[in-house]
């Protein structure tokens, strides 16, 4: 019924239109054409110009109304060339938006035709060209210059010193590892995936560096002030990791592995305050679209102390032991079971570490 | 003068009858005059009035998932009235949803604002304004329309089907749209999107060849290139972008047929797809990305260049001046239209590729700015000084080119890789490009439906409701894009179709309800202009002058409702450019006349 009324109203709110409209041209033709049309250029002529200012005081507006709702300050040490980057590109640009809308709408009511004016035949002239590219080039190579020294910046090798974590994407989750102990992230093979079997990234557990691979869904820990890496890829299709509070950003592609890198600086305790949200916490989100979970395609970065990321990590267990529950040592069933076979440790040894790298 | 005028009309509808009972164009039946006619002007229409039906079904898709947006979780039951299966209890399925983005994008990008646009514009003004009775190869061109029409037929089945039209975003990146099981919409949709999609490029490259060969062949006696309105020169450069990369696409598309289909592995490798175990490997999801960008960049400059051209004759006629610098004017198009070639991976900086790439499509993509600046401060000078008229066609032409600017300017944040990493693939990018090639295509459409719909049907829009689809749309599209730039400065990501997950998107929600109900509004002011273009046709008020905007070009040579060969006897002789206007204390000097011996010998 609401819907009726509403299409009702329209069509009704139409016609009366349209019967304006209608008579309007009638109007004209009676009045005379030539002076209807006049006095309608001066109203379109008057309406640009309050069109101008009505919308440069919503400009303003619309600043004041939604500031409150954007991103406070970066959280990484990259996010922050990012944010000067934006404030430099804003300054220019707005500059020559407010020049060029004002002269466009100026124009427009201050030459409106009148009787008294004839218009000024100017059709060229090579100085104003030359100026009118000139200083843009300029400017746009000042851009160009700023953008390219921080797009280097962010995307140079990742320091030495950076911890690695491997971040996979798939139809909807993220799923995140790191290499334990060793430091190394063992060898996968797609083929190798089998979620049955508690593989879910294929690793190949014939290579004595995935025993110790840590792997979470959902949720990775970061430590605060120390580089990160992440090797990104895809199970599936198209992915891609989305740090908004980080401005970091990187596609998942399934078979071509890539890069990104950054220090976090806030640890989401930090950002709770910054933010004044008690309930914030960094989201990873997807930003290519993936089907039709894309939207909700969503992960948790925790940031925390060096020392609360340790002990996190201490009480996770290797995706190996998940995979193979007889070989864990913390199994009750591992005892039995090694005594039985007479296996030594799994986890490789210092040696055996050295002779892979 | 009007008597004169007048007496010279007569005198050519007489020559009118003249002819048709003389020559050729004699016993036309209804379905070669109206159906598979290879007339341009009937053409034209054609391709307009499939356009419009187009956008339409495409404008009504962007209302209908923006009441999702705007008010998630609440049902509508007009969805599922109109939706059926894919919208139960009123609310859109998310795959569902999908598929309506995609097809918005790809109805609103190729089968309105190309083939509509150019279909329109280009056969409409080619023949017109160069001088020549018909396009190089009429029967070509008519095939080019019917191309469309088989595309558009093809694209319009995929909606009804079971699975649903084709959902991986108008860009189709594979593996999602490669991947059969991947998505609903990578199902029989898919195929029936690259199919519409090849006939649609066919449709493209016949109308292209031919407007290029028409415009450098077959231009009237004294029409020197020079001498050309800019609207000619603008669709020229877009036929000329479109026969150089729609091939692209095409060869793109067909790989990716082979590899939904074939068992080849061109795009896929290393996936694991629901559990499945795919057999692919070798192959690059980022090639197609490259191949379809080859195309996808070119292609927004063939959306707005011919908007362009038409933008610049009709401020000029408008202002009654000279567009300034001409040769500018056409140096630019010809710089955008080289640069639109080496810019395309500006879209991929974030796809892992090598930074020092990335660092070079930065430099060319913000070398576009350049142009772009020329041809905006030109636009400002040509008004400057002027004696403005506002006829609808101007006011929309005036807000083309604030929304050139707004859009424009946002594209410098987005070109610079630096700040791509932040703002790609959110709302920012979104407000960006529907501003910029949206919101500014349509109002050049608009200026030059308004302009030359007394060329087409002989009669006039109506004025008022024109006056008020320009200011409603201006002043809806700004509120509309301009707040939207905020949510993706604040990260949202595109094609969200629900936020409520999610605690650093999800306080925009007021805001999502506003712009939701302006889109309504703006949509049913759209549908008042669909009103008036079909009254109009039949009833508008008639159009009694030979050249009712008192215009410089050849067009309005022609009798007030030109027959098939445009002209009656011969095509008039070009003996100046196409703008003089107020010079020499004349008001405008049509191209036909000789230069006098007094006159200033200023351009």
């Amino acid at each position: 019924m609401q819907t009726f009324f509403i299409v009702a109203i329209l069509v009704f709110g139409f016609l009366i239109t349209f019967q304006i409209a209608k008579a309007s041209e009638y109007v004209s033709v009676l009045r005379g054409e030539e002076k209807s049309r006049k006095q309608s250029n001066r109203i379109n002529a008057f309406l640009l110009l309050a069109f101008l200012i009505a919308g440069l005081f919503g400009v303003y507006y619309c600043n004041e109304t939604l500031k409150g709702k954007l991103l406070k300050q970066s959280a990484s040490y990259q996010g922050e060339h990012i944010d000067t980057m934006l404030w430099i590109t804003l300054a220019i640009t707005g500059v020559v938006f407010i020049a060029t809308q004002i002269a466009l709408f100026w124009f427009a009511f201050k030459y409106q035709e009148s009787d008294t004016r004839k218009a000024y035949f100017y059709p060229h002239n090579n100085k104003l060209e030359v100026i009118w590219t000139v200083i843009p080039a300029i400017t746009l190579t000042v851009l160009v210059g700023f953008g390219l020294y921080y797009w280097f910046n962010i995307t140079s090798e990742a320091p030495k010193n950076a911890m690695v974590v491997e971040v996979t994407g798939s139809q909807f989750k993220w799923e995140f590892r790191y290499p334990g102990r060793d430091g190394i992230l063992g060898k996968k093979y797609y083929r190798d995936i089998n979620e049955a079997a508690n593989n879910p990234l294929g690793q190949v557990w014939d290579d004595p560096a995935n025993r110790d691979d840590i792997h979470t869904t959902g949720e990775v820990h970061l430590v605060v002030n120390k580089p990160v890496k992440f090797i990104i890829g895809s199970k599936d299709v198209i992915h891609d990791v989305g740090l908004v509070h980080f401005r970091m950003k990187m596609d998942a592609v399934p078979g071509t592995p890539t890069t990104m890198w950054f220090t976090p600086k806030y640890t989401t305790e930090q950002m709770k305050k910054i933010t004044g949200n008690p309930n914030f916490v960094y989201e990873l989100s997807c930003d290519q679209m993936c089907g039709k979970g894309h939207w909700s395609m969503r992960g948790v970065v925790i940031v925390e102390t060096q020392e609360e990321f340790d002990s996190w990590m201490i009480s996770q267990k290797p995706q190996y032991y998940v995979a193979f529950p007889e070989k864990d040592p913390s199994n009750p069933a591992y005892k039995a079971d090694s005594t039985k076979t007479g296996s030594a440790a799994i986890i490789p040894t210092k040696n055996q570490i050295k002779t892979r790298q | 003068m009007d008597a004169m005028n007048a007496h010279a009309e007569a005198i050519m509808t007489h020559e009118v009858h003249y002819d048709e009972h003389q020559a050729h164009h004699h016993n036309q039946s209804f379905i070669s005059k109206y159906i598979f006619s290879q007339d341009h002007k009937t053409i034209a229409k054609q391709f307009l009035i499939t356009g419009i039906i187009w956008a339409m079904i495409g404008g009504l898709f962007s209302v209908l998932f923006r009441l999702q947006l705007g008010f998630p979780g609440q049902s509508f039951p007009i969805l599922e009235t109109i939706f059926g299966k894919w919208a139960p209890g009123g609310e859109i399925k998310p795959e569902f949803y999908y598929a309506l983005i995609t097809m918005h994008g790809t109805i609103l990008v190729f089968f309105v604002l190309t083939a509509g646009l150019s279909g329109t514009f280009a056969n409409l003004l080619i023949p017109l304004q160069a001088g020549a009775r018909d396009m190089a190869s009429p029967f070509l061109n008519m095939l080019s329309y019917w191309f469309f029409f088989l595309a558009s037929i093809v694209m319009l089945s995929s909606l009804f089907i079971q699975t649903g039209p084709a959902a991986g975003g108008w860009t189709v990146y594979p593996p999602l749209s490669a991947l059969h099981t991947a998505s609903i919409g990578s199902e029989l949709g898919m195929d029936l999107w690259i199919v519409s999609m090849a006939l649609f490029v066919v449709s493209s490259l016949l109308g292209g060849i031919n407007y290029i060969s028409t415009i450098l062949n077959m231009r009237t006696k004294g029409m020197s290139m020079t001498r050309l309105p800019l609207t000619i020169w603008a669709v020229f450069f877009t036929a000329v972008l479109g026969v150089l990369s729609f091939p692209v696409l095409l060869s793109g598309l067909i790989l990716l047929l082979f590899d939904r289909n074939l068992g080849t592995s061109f795009y896929l490798s290393d996936i694991v797809v629901n559990g499945q175990i795919m057999p692919n490997e070798g192959g690059s999801a980022i090639l197609f990305q490259h191949l379809f960008w080859f195309l996808g960049h070119p292609e927004v400059y063939i959306i707005i260049l011919p908007t362009m051209g038409i933008v610049s004759e009709i401020i000029s006629i408008n202002s009654r001046k000279p567009i300034f610098g001409y040769m500018a004017m056409v140096g630019s198009l010809f710089a955008i239209c080289t640069l639109a070639f080496l810019v395309w991976a500006h879209h991929m900086f974030v796809t892992g590729m090598n930074p020092l790439l990335g660092s070079i499509f930065v430099l060319l993509t913000l070398l576009i700015a350049v142009p772009s600046a020329i041809k905006t401060f030109n636009w400002l000078t040509t008004m400057w000084r002027g004696n403005i008229r506002f006829t609808p066609a101007m006011l929309f032409s005036i807000g083309f080119v604030s929304m050139f600017i707004s859009g424009g300017l946002t594209g410098i944040f987005v070109g610079n890789s630096t700040l791509d990493i932040q703002l790609h693939d959110t709302m920012f990018v979104v407000a960006h490009f529907h501003i910029v090639m949206g919101v500014s295509a349509f109002f050049g459409m608009f200026a030059g439906l308004y302009h030359w719909f007394p060329k087409m049907f002989g009669r006039y829009l109506n004025t008022t409701l024109g006056y008020i689809h320009f200011w409603v749309t201006l002043i809806g599209a700004y509120l509309i894009f301009w707040p939207m730039h905020y949510e993706g400065l604040a990260g949202m990501p595109r094609r969200y179709l629900d936020k409520s997950p999610w605690v650093s998107f999800s306080q925009f929600g007021d805001l999502d309800r506003m712009i939701t109900i302006v889109s309504i509004i703006v949509y049913a002011v759209q549908l008042m202009f669909v009103f008036n273009f079909f009254y109009s046709i039949f009833k508008g008020r008639k159009v009694t002058t030979q050249n009712p905007w008192k215009a410089n070009t050849l067009e309005w040579t022609t009798p007030i409702r030109p027959g098939h060969g445009n002209w009656p006897g011969e095509i008039p002789e070009v003996h100046r450019w196409p703008y003089d206007y107020s010079k020499d204390g004349r008001d405008f000097i049509p191209q036909t006349e000789p230069v006098g011996a007094n006159e200033s010998n200023e351009h």
